[in-house]
């Protein structure tokens, strides 16, 4: 020890001097400016979030609703089947039959005063398109309403519904609404006949995709990421523990295995579109396999995920403690049951953890599916790997470029329904992390 | 807990080559093309599907040159049986096409598009001739005070549509379109564009003498920021203009119609021509300078093969969709006259081949 240092120790240090007082005050000043920074960064972010979240829940939620009018179908027995045929017999008689005729009929008894080709047209308009579906799942379903007259709450138009949920300015100039005034005297007059409701609406959750912003639904488009998230855990998942467990346990630390450490650091990095062309190239390009279909796309997007598999796979067996496996040794298992009989179990929790994780940001991806062709308009509900499909996140990108107003709703309401999935699995891999996860 | 686990990594053990992705009977009609087209396609499809003994088409908005190339891939399960256009298939794609055995082309024209500018209500309005926007957008542009040439050509100087034309506001030029994959750039660029530098004597001239050296410098964009590629998503342009109000897109009329109530569009004029609202008679009659014809292509070779593509190309035409109250002119769809749409239906019915001349 220096002379000087010696010095600094043997002083006295006076605690209420000005001078220690004020270096004091200044460390206490910093320490708050920087507890200050950070919470205002934490604190912006959250606002970012609420903000975010706020508007898309805003946007969204009307999206689940849906305006329905009630009208006094006429179901006149002259434009339908015989009521006494059999079911099957009556069901492929109504696929001949013009329910679009039977509708309009029924609007027109409603509004004697509508006359004239373009009205009529006008105010068949009112309702939506999948109005004929619905009457036809009625008759189908009990023919012996032919010959009577009943209440049906037919679907709106979307056009129908923008106004009722008070998305448009009705006090625009008339040339400048999709609705006109007419349109808008007759739905005045379904509100005030207490015709008009406003809806949760179930079939956003249960049907595929159509052009109708209000038949529209995300079930289609949640089947298909379920099938393609389905192949992408079979082929990531063993394949990248499988990669995990050679690196970390058997394979020698030598100039090989340090490229193949470095590669996949970099591939976790590589942006997804890269892997999209990747799959085009080979999958459709060598393979020869379908477009469109959740199997290519499972498998592209397994690609992307495997570096996140590998990386967490190997970080969670690297934390078993060399303790675990030098008992195992001892006790005389060979290296082979080390691994799986000790290290493997004891790392899965945090495997598994990272599979979620990896898998959560492959639901969220649309960008390489675009080059496999899922970036496409599927009325049908896939029902294997092999059927065209499309998935959430394609879903939101498609409504998000649809022209008609009522798509706005839709597609926040479909963000919100991506959330909730990406949330659900995070949520799991809390649990499994929580349930299963060893400290040493 | 361990059997659990080695449960689960043994049953998740078979590898992807273990996976049945034999290709199947393709029954789907697959449908690739312009974005532009997109939203008629998908509705035809859907109105298609619901009313038809065949399942539903699938459609992709590739782009009208990526879907081009897509469908002229090949023959088989593998490559599209029908492409929608925004604009007409040029030949060097049909050169493509045949070298790779796709030689049977029908050719269906199935209406028009106008291609609008517009801007947020709160923009000042303009009345713009094919001149102005030619000044405003083109790479290069004459030296201000002569009629262009070769010679006179200078990288494009202005920045405010008043130093273009003193009947304009003084703002800055800030235009939000198309990138040059889309067939709405392609059709705005040989239209507007063109139409423009055309008026130019020097620019005519050279149109004469040497073409190629013509459509090279009256058919290029400027790069300096004030043209704005914003994206094949035509809402995300509405979205934009309606929240900057110096801001003019430029999209197709299907999606100025939808949002009528909160854009107002400019009109154009060309060269001495009136100044025209694009308005659905002003395209559908050809007054409106900006329009362009919207075609699909399908594949003999497909037809009989993968069903139900004759009756699908046919509901494009049919009087349910292009007919006066037909649902694809409620989505903004201009539709043919009565004579072209005979020559369509003639191509339809009895599928004749395309003929470039």
């Amino acid at each position: 020890m220096t002379d000087n240092t010696r010095n600094i120790l043997d002083q006295q240090v006076d605690w209420h001097s000005p001078k220690v007082r004020a270096r004091l005050r200044r460390r206490h000043r910093t320490d708050f400016l920087f507890r200050a920074i950070g919470f205002s960064a934490v604190a912006a972010a959250g606002l970012f979030l609420v903000f975010l979240l706020g508007n898309i829940i805003k946007n969204g939620a009307p999206g689940f609703l849906q305006t329905s009018i009630e009208v006094d179908v006429a179901f006149d027995p002259s434009l339908l089947p015989d009521p006494t045929l059999e079911r099957a017999e009556f069901a492929a008689a109504m696929a001949r039959v013009d329910l679009q005729r039977l509708l309009r009929q029924s609007l027109l008894d409603h509004f004697p005063e509508v006359s004239g080709r373009a009205d009529t047209i006008r105010l068949t308009r009112m309702l939506s398109s999948g109005a004929r579906a619905q009457l036809r799942d009625i008759l189908v379903r009990n023919p012996a309403v032919v010959g009577t007259t009943g209440k049906v709450w037919l679907l709106a138009s979307d056009e129908v519904d923008q106004v009722v949920k008070g998305n448009v300015d009705i006090s625009l100039p008339e040339q400048n609404r999709k609705l006109k005034n007419k349109e808008l005297v007759w739905l005045q007059r379904f509100e005030s006949e207490g015709r008009v409701s406003l809806s949760f609406h179930s079939r956003f959750i249960t049907a595929g995709d159509s052009r109708e912003p209000e038949l529209v639904g995300v079930w289609g488009a949640i089947v298909g990421s379920g099938l393609t998230l389905l192949v992408t855990l079979l082929t990531a998942f063993p394949i990248g523990v499988a990669s995990a467990i050679y690196l970390e346990e058997f394979a020698p630390k030598n100039r090989f295995t340090d490229i193949v450490e470095v590669n996949i650091n970099n591939l976790a990095a590589v942006p997804s579109i890269v892997f999209g062309l990747l799959g085009l190239a080979f999958f459709l390009g060598v393979m020869g396999m379908a477009r469109s279909a959740p199997i290519v796309g499972g498998l592209t997007l397994a690609l992307l995920t495997l570096p996140t598999i590998i990386i967490s796979a190997r970080a969670a067996i690297a934390a078993v403690p060399p303790s675990i496996r030098d008992a195992a040794r001892g006790l005389g298992a060979s290296s082979m049951q080390v691994a799986f009989h000790h290290v493997v179990p004891l790392a899965m929790p945090g495997i598994l953890t990272g599979t979620i994780i990896g898998m959560a940001r492959a639901l969220g991806e649309s960008a390489p599916l675009l080059m496999i062709g899922m970036v496409a308009f599927i009325v049908d509900v896939p029902g294997g790997v092999n059927d065209p499909a499309t998935v959430l996140p394609v879903q939101i990108f498609l409504w998000a470029d649809s022209p008609e107003r009522a798509f706005i709703e839709k597609t926040s309401a479909a963000i919100m329904v991506l959330l909730f999935f990406l949330i659900a699995m995070n949520g799991m891999a809390i649990w499994l992390r929580q349930r299963f996860e060893r400290k040493w | 807990m361990k059997r659990f686990v080695f449960a689960v990594v043994l049953m998740l053990a078979p590898c992807p080559g273990l996976w049945p992705f034999a290709a199947q009977a393709q029954d789907n009609i697959r449908v690739v093309g312009s974005s532009t087209v997109f939203p008629f396609a998908t509705a035809a499809a859907e109105e298609f599907g619901n009313t038809s003994p065949f399942k539903t088409p699938i459609v992709e908005a590739t782009g009208t040159g990526g879907g081009l190339k897509l469908f002229c891939g090949g023959i088989g399960t593998n490559h599209p049986d029908v492409v929608n256009a925004s604009r007409r298939i040029k030949k060097a794609e049909v050169d493509v096409c045949s070298a790779n055995g796709v030689t049977d082309i029908v050719e269906v024209k199935i209406g028009f598009d106008g291609i609008v500018l517009a801007a947020s209500k709160d923009a000042p309005s303009m009345r713009l001739r094919l001149r102005d926007l030619y000044l405003a957008l083109a790479a290069q542009v004459p030296v201000p005070g002569t009629d262009g040439g070769v010679g006179n050509l200078v990288e494009n100087p202005y920045r405010r549509w008043s130093e273009i034309n003193p009947n304009l506001p003084n703002v800055e030029i800030s235009v939000l379109g198309p990138p040059p994959t889309s067939g709405t750039r392609d059709a705005f660029n040989e239209i507007a564009i063109e139409g423009g530098c055309r008026t130019f004597e020097g620019m005519h001239a050279l149109e004469q003498s040497d073409p190629s050296r013509f459509f090279a410098l009256c058919r290029s964009v400027r790069e300096d920021g004030l043209y704005i590629e914003a994206g094949e998503n035509d809402n995300l342009i509405v979205q934009k203009i309606v929240g900057n109000s110096g801001a003019i897109g430029i999209f197709g009329y299907s999606f100025l119609s939808q949002n009528a109530d909160i854009l107002q569009s400019y009109s154009i004029s060309k060269s001495g021509g009136p100044f025209l609202q694009p308005t659905f008679d002003a395209i559908a009659d050809g007054s409106y300078p900006i329009s362009r014809s919207l075609f699909l292509y399908a594949k003999k070779a497909h037809i009989g093969v993968v069903p139900g593509i004759q009756e699908f190309i046919r509901e494009f035409i049919s009087e349910r969709a292009s007919g006066d109250f037909g649902y694809l002119l409620d989505r903004g769809l201009i539709p043919l006259s009565r004579d072209e749409l005979k020559a369509s239906l003639n191509a339809a019915n009895n599928l004749i081949g395309l003929e470039l001349n």
